[in-house]
């Protein structure tokens, strides 16, 4: 079976993140007052093959864990869905 | 004992043949270049893992080097004993690989940043600073856009208390404030030892200032005591 996934990364909230903090200064000198919080973060879409959804959920977190996101500094989460 | 040394070069590496010509300035010696690939290397008693943008700093600086085929004997090499210096782009390969702890993140300013930055020698002791003197102010280049070196607190405050905070970014008299860490390192960290103590990664470039036709040569003890240190000298 096919299945894609989207693994969303982002920075820990302990982590600064100037990209997002140039973002909202940016929003803001358009006149955008009520923004705030924004953070930059980087999503990953994939397609895998596995028998179900267990073990392409299994190998799609073991590659975020390994390649795709720094457990140091990022924090991520995995969607999936079976494709059709 | 004759000295072994090597560079280590990935695809995006751009700072070996400057080391390779460095080591052999400062100390007489030849290195040798090794490509990523190789899978079994002999013991070099030192590899350089050099500054530069492997490839094309692409997920995150050094996140596809860590799994080049080397690495793996890198890691054999380290755990040997064996003296390992990452410069820059090294370091974030290093940290990626698990060699040395935290990551470096991009600059606070967003700037890709150039320019010589005074460091403070925080800990003298190591095989890789002795020949410099403890609290010695030293001017280096750095040459990087993701510099901010970051790690939990917990781990931060235990790295500064066993003296595992090589250098710090410092102001010319050599105090410490946090606008002297032009990257925005946290405690203005700009190197660090492992915990076995024969892990450097530094941000900035010794390489670069190691000859006096270069602009300066405050670099060049990093050389010397790696030398001394693996000829046994204390």
């Amino acid at each position: 079976m096919k299945f894609k996934a989207n693994v969303k990364v982002m920075l820990k909230p302990s982590v600064l993140d100037p990209q997002g903090a140039t973002l909202e200064r940016a929003l803001k000198s358009m006149g955008h007052d009520n923004v705030s919080s924004i953070r930059v973060g980087k999503l990953i879409e994939l397609v895998l093959e596995s028998p179900d959804a267990e073990g392409a959920t299994k190998a799609a977190n073991d590659w975020a864990d390994r390649l795709l996101a720094n457990p140091n500094m990022e924090n991520y989460s995995l969607t999936l869905e079976p494709l059709k | 004992m004759s000295v072994r040394a090597a560079v280590v070069v990935f695809p995006g590496s751009n700072c070996d043949q400057d080391n390779v010509r460095s080591w052999k300035a400062v100390t007489g010696l030849e290195a040798e270049l090794v490509w990523h690939k190789e899978t079994s290397i002999p013991d070099y008693d030192l590899v350089i893992v050099p500054g530069g943008f492997s490839f094309g700093d692409y997920l995150r600086c050094g996140a596809i080097a860590r799994f080049s085929p080397v690495m793996s004997e890198i890691v054999r090499l380290a755990k040997r004993g064996n003296l390992i210096l990452g410069i820059c782009n090294g370091f974030q390969i290093l940290t990626e690989a698990g060699l040395l702890p935290g990551a470096l993140n991009r600059n606070k300013n967003l700037k890709y940043l150039c320019l010589d930055v005074n460091l403070r020698v925080e800990n003298a002791r190591t095989a890789f600073t002795r020949d410099y003197s403890q609290g010695q102010v030293i001017r280096i280049p750095i040459s990087h856009g993701e510099g901010g070196y970051s790690l939990r607190p917990a781990e931060l405050r235990a790295l500064n208390d066993s003296g595992r905070v090589v250098f710090r970014y410092c102001a010319p008299d050599g105090s410490v404030s946090p606008g002297d860490a032009p990257n925005g390192s946290l405690d203005n960290v700009a190197g660090i030892v492992s915990e076995g103590g024969n892990v450097l990664g530094m941000m900035p470039h010794p390489e670069r200032l190691a000859e006096d036709e270069l602009g300066g040569t405050d670099g060049r003890a990093l050389f010397t005591s790696i030398l001394r240190a693996l000829n046994g000298g204390a």
